[in-house]
């Protein structure tokens, strides 16, 4: 069982996360976010349980749907908003927008707009870890629907043929853009398909915050005795369309208020919590205050921030490191 | 003569053509519900079903070698792509194997490669100028038409070939309107248009480009300056006997596009204009293109990436002082 400490900070950083996405999906919709965005909220718990398992030195790569896992990576929502809002001071410097956020401080290496990359380069990172002796492991986010994609499966057998050491999270919320999983994905399951590859995978209820967490250490501790990479199928729910402002035809209201209602990853925490006495509706408003007012303060850091200056768009397309005379 | 979208004229050639030949069909992600990410087949699943409109998983390079495989024997395939960006993850489906089979085994490929692109927001993986790595590669032909009469036209020929097309629509035209023409006309490749007549300075372009020519063209008028805007609709093959005509009948040439110049189609246009008119042209032949960067997210650095009317301005005064 989460200690109490612990807890709680599931609970914050999942409520900073919703309003994070509350308040980016309403800016997006004023067309303060240039190319738009792809809202997590109702993903959050499977952010915050996974990162809490990771330590410092893991690495991850993640997906064009990462605003939850840079937040629960703990990257500043500063920073972040500003680079929703294509600002200097945003953490790609306004080159990235919201599909490339990345804090390499944090060994995060990014999101990704191309489905099925961000996983591939999370092998790369596992097979980093190996070469540099380093003890910690890698995690590539990915969606349902990624698990369809060539370059995926190329990458998992090369992690089981060399025993790399890579945790794969699909943040499974069962639809990609518009299409149902079981339209397109043969067989329907993720977990035989892994274990057909000679990976060990296994299903997890992606709205329960502690299971998610559990699951990520407890594959993060194989992973480091040398079993082998790992594969966590998360099942989780997108309340939002696909990009900011899509409502589409191809699932019910009834599906998504289910969702909503019964298997929200954050009402669900607190009702677990209360029943427990492991927090009191004050402590809950405060977090809900913080986070209003932590995200209230990200976006006057956006709005403040200059737009980069034109005259570095060229900077930095390559280092200039082989034109020197060695 | 019909109004239509860009992407309505892209529908209404695909319609026809499905009408009358049962071995076209089309995949790829999201066409089904969704009607493609530019809605450029809306409405087509309702009409022929979920065997010639398919939904793809996510999976982009047996996409194109499913185009390939049916193809070869004797279908149809579209594979539409929806973001151009998207076909990096086919590309030896495409350069090795289509582009290759005719000239290997002597096969018809009658395979058709759609998907959008040209520059404007979603940051630096969705926004890339592909059109002169294909138009590199023998094999491939590569439409890119400006007006929805030429999508439809060129999307038509494309239906009634036997060879692989490459078929980039752009992605601010997507709403544009414009007039489209009846079920009979077919535009071939390698066949350039005038869009605005002119007697100073040749402007070559493609694309979205035209317009942006097309509006420096207008605005040069009151320096009574008379600019030819030539829309060349496809840049493999290139219509270089109007090229050349024309670049000689006016001697002062400017090509253009919005891809980084370095590499680019108009160097080629530039270097083959130079080579046959050499003493024939009043000015050397000027580029304008792209600078040499990835497509920030950030619409300043955008535009500070790609020419603009201004920059068609300047490009036009400095040919002219030759
Ligand atoms: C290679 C590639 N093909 C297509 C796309 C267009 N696209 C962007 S997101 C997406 C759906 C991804 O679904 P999933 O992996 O389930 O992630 P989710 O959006 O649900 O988080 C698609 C098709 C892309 N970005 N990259
Ligand atoms: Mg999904």
């Amino acid at each position: 069982m989460t200690e109490p400490g612990q807890a709680k900070d599931f609970l914050s950083q999942m409520i900073l996360i919703r309003e994070f996405e509350t308040i980016a999906e309403g800016l997006t919709l004023r067309g303060k976010v240039p190319g738009g965005m792809h809202n997590s909220s109702g993903q959050e718990a499977v952010a915050v349980g996974v990162m809490a398992a990771l330590k410092d030195e893991d690495a991850i790569a993640s997906t064009h749907r990462s605003h939850h896992h840079s937040i629960a990576r703990g990257m500043s929502t500063q920073s972040m908003m500003a680079e929703l809002f294509t600002k200097s001071t945003g953490c790609s410097r306004g080159r990235g927008g919201s599909m490339h956020l990345v804090d390499l401080s944090r060994n995060y290496f990014g999101g990704n707009g191309i489905v099925g990359a961000g996983v591939s380069i999370a092998m790369g990172l596992a097979l980093g870890i190996h070469i540099l002796k380093k003890n910690s492991i890698a995690v590539g986010f990915m969606g349902d629907g990624a698990i369809n994609t060539g370059r995926t499966w190329e990458s998992i057998n090369m992690a089981v043929i060399w025993n790399l050491p890579l945790l794969i999270v699909i943040d499974n919320n069962q639809y990609a853009v518009e299409t149902f999983m079981d339209r397109v994905t043969g067989g329907k399951d993720f977990v035989a398909r892994a274990k057909s590859f000679g990976m060990s995978a296994e299903v997890i209820d992606g709205q329960n915050v502690e299971e998610v967490y559990e699951a990520t250490a407890r594959a993060r501790e194989r992973i480091l005795a040398g079993e082998g990479p790992q594969l966590i199928n998360a099942v989780t729910y997108r309340y939002f369309g696909h990009n900011v402002g899509e409502v589409g035809k191809y699932r019910t209201q009834e599906e998504i208020s289910d969702w909503k209602s019964n298997k929200d990853p954050i009402d669900n925490w607190i009702s677990n919590l209360l029943a427990k006495k492991m927090i009191t509706e004050d402590e809950i408003s405060e977090i809900r205050e913080n986070a209003k007012l932590e995200i209230g303060k990200a976006v006057e850091f956006a709005e403040a921030s200059p737009f980069p200056d034109t005259n570095t768009v060229a900077d930095d397309v390559d280092s200039g490191s082989l034109l020197r005379q060695l | 003569m019909t109004v239509v979208t860009y992407s309505e004229a892209w529908r209404s050639g695909l319609r026809e053509e499905m009408n009358k030949d049962a071995s076209i069909f089309v995949m790829g992600t999201d066409l089904q519900e969704r009607g493609g990410h530019f809605s450029q087949v809306k409405g087509l699943a309702e009409e022929f079903g979920p065997e010639r409109i398919r939904d793809t998983p996510i999976s982009e390079s047996a996409m194109v070698a499913a185009g390939v495989g049916s193809a070869m024997l004797g279908a149809r395939p579209i594979i539409d792509l929806n973001f151009m960006d998207f076909a990096y993850g086919a590309m030896d489906e495409i350069i090795n194997q289509a582009a290759k089979i005719r000239y290997m085994f002597g096969a018809d490929l009658p395979l058709i490669i759609r998907a959008t692109a040209g520059i404007a927001l979603f940051g630096p993986q969705h926004n890339n100028s592909f059109e002169s790595l294909f138009a590199a590669i023998p094999g491939l032909s590569v439409a890119v038409p400006y007006r929805p009469y030429d999508v439809k036209g060129l999307l038509k020929t494309s239906l009634r070939g036997s060879d692989p097309v490459i078929f980039i629509m752009h992605k601010k035209l997507t709403g544009a309107k414009g007039e489209i023409a009846g079920e009979d006309v077919f535009i071939p490749f390698g066949k350039a248009r005038i869009a605005a007549e002119g007697s100073d300075v040749l402007i070559v372009t493609y694309g979205y480009s035209v317009e942006v020519a097309s509006k420096a063209a207008e605005l040069m008028k009151t320096e009574g300056v008379s600019v030819e805007v030539m829309d060349l609709r496809t840049v493999y093959p290139i219509d270089y006997e109007m090229v050349l005509q024309r670049a000689q009948d006016i001697g002062r040439v400017i090509v253009a596009d919005e891809a980084p110049l370095f590499g680019s189609i108009t160097g080629e246009i530039a270097s083959t204009i130079s080579e046959k008119l050499h003493s024939s042209l009043k000015a050397p032949v000027l580029r304008i293109g792209a600078k040499r960067v990835p497509i920030g997210a950030n619409p300043q650095l955008v535009s500070a990436s790609i020419p603009n009317v201004e920059d068609y301005q300047a490009a036009i005064r400095k040919v002219l002082t030759f």
